[in-house]
């Protein structure tokens, strides 16, 4: 079921790519759009307590794609705002998506480097 | 008063629980025990700009509706005792600092208000005191933002996960009264049996409530079937089952009188409370609402209150370690 619901998520960002594609858009900005758009209506409706109902039912489908990593951001950041801007909202708004970070941008430089040696 | 056994002291002039009052969050509302509230919440920041905040003014206000209900002066409350979740007790410090009474802070996690009431039973025994005030709280909100994550993320909670209870409890507690009285106090050891999951505090905390049972039975030579009730703080629906299951192995039939706060105070089915509600309000407010009012109703004449806490924090439990658990007993009879 869950992947059903992350499936509509993804089927949403192809209409959007979609939609980019028949303004004639070229593909590399379609792309960065749907990834704006989704963002934005993740971390809108996080605002709005709404993506956490969605989370509840739509469980890792809402989580994988782009919309629970902006969730993951603005979830924190929203929670942290009473402990002020700098050391509340700043600090405190990577907490759960620090580690996607570093370790996603880890790995990535890793397959970069072997990519690099062997040209696969 | 005497100590009785290895670690039970029995009151012989038993100090009264004169009062007691409770204020109840939003969910706490709807919940079946909800008529039997002071005072329940339309939301979660009660006016204030922080669920810190709240849960401060929440404690405030419950424990100056405990002195107002009692008809004693404030000048006459000896020693208060409290504590709650948040780092520090400052729930219980920043909402206690305009009361102006002798404060001892204390911390037994879930097993605070039990705790609380032992000691103030304790206290009022002697003649160092003749009113003493205990109170608790804790908050859905804070509670999560300190132990777990962000409210509005989309993640999902374990079924054995259990739901802070938002709300405060407090009982004065008096030398001479009419009771209910506090007739006896059996303070817990730490028990670990290694569980390690914070999803599921029913499983850990339900071997040191057995252990305290089991202290208490055998200390005062009573029987599960002395009491018309024995209530657990918040073990839930999984550390019910457990302790029910435990108990009866070895050899006390708990079934029949048996239940627990946090079971009580959530409709499972209704809430989406999962295994149901936790934390140190979840005993203080089922005792100083449901439980209290049935006692003095006379439809319970004797209770067992076996509060029941885990000692963990954040910090530990990312380091892997287990939980360290504790529970109290009081007995209530009028």
């Amino acid at each position: 079921m869950h992947f059903g619901y992350g499936g509509l998520i993804c089927t949403i960002g192809q209409l959007i790519w979609e939609a980019c594609k028949q303004a004639g858009l070229n593909q590399e900005i379609c792309t960065t759009i749907v990834s704006i758009c989704l963002i934005f209506i993740s971390a809108f409706l996080t605002a709005l307590n709404v993506f956490n109902r969605i989370g509840k039912f739509a469980g890792a489908g809402s989580l994988v794609p782009i919309t629970g990593f902006s969730n993951s951001i603005v979830s924190p950041a929203m929670e942290y705002k009473s402990e002020g801007y700098v050391m509340g909202v700043g600090a405190k708004m990577f907490t759960i998506a620090g580690p996607v970070l570093v370790y996603g941008i880890s790995s990535s430089i890793i397959v970069g480097i072997i990519y690099a040696m062997f040209g696969i | 008063m005497k100590k009785v056994g290895n670690q039970t002291i029995v009151f012989d002039i038993p100090p009264t629980v004169l009062e007691t009052a409770c204020i109840g969050g939003p969910k706490e509302a709807n919940g079946p025990l909800a008529k039997y509230f002071d005072q329940v919440l339309d939301d979660e920041f009660w006016g204030e700009a922080s669920w810190e905040k709240a849960e401060s003014k929440i404690i405030k206000e419950t424990v100056n509706r405990v002195v107002a209900k009692s008809k004693i002066s404030q000048g006459k409350i000896e020693y208060c005792f409290s504590g709650d979740l948040l780092n520090q007790c400052i729930s219980s410090g920043f909402g206690l600092r305009d009361l102006n009474v002798p404060y001892l802070g204390i911390f037994g996690a879930c097993s605070t208000f039990v705790e609380g009431m032992g000691l103030s039973a304790l206290f009022c025994n002697t003649p160092i005191a003749n009113y003493a005030l205990c109170a608790t709280s804790s908050h859905f909100c804070s509670a999560e933002k300190q132990f777990r994550f962000p409210l509005e993320l989309g993640n999902q909670r374990p079924q054995t996960s259990q739901w802070t209870v938002t709300g405060a409890g407090s009982a004065l507690v008096s030398k001479s009264g009419q009771g209910p009285f506090i007739t006896s106090f059996t303070p817990g050891k730490i028990v670990d049996m290694g569980i390690k999951d914070v999803n599921n505090m029913g499983a850990a905390m339900a071997p040191a409530a057995l252990n305290t049972l089991i202290a208490h039975f055998h200390d005062t030579g009573r029987s599960p079937s002395y009491y018309d009730g024995i209530f657990t703080g918040d073990l839930g629906y999984v550390g019910k089952d457990i302790l029910s299951e435990l108990s009866l192995k070895y050899g006390y039939n708990i079934s029949s009188n048996y239940n627990d706060c946090g079971v009580m105070i959530f409709d499972k089915s209704e809430q989406d409370t999962h295994s149901g509600g936790s934390g140190c309000a979840c005993c203080a407010t089922v005792f100083s609402g449901f439980l209290f009012n049935q006692l003095k109703q006379k439809k319970f004449k004797k209770i067992l209150l076996v509060a029941t806490g885990a000692l963990t924090n954040a910090t530990s439990a990312q380091q892997g370690e287990s939980i360290p658990s504790i529970a109290h007993a009081i007995s209530i009879e009028i």
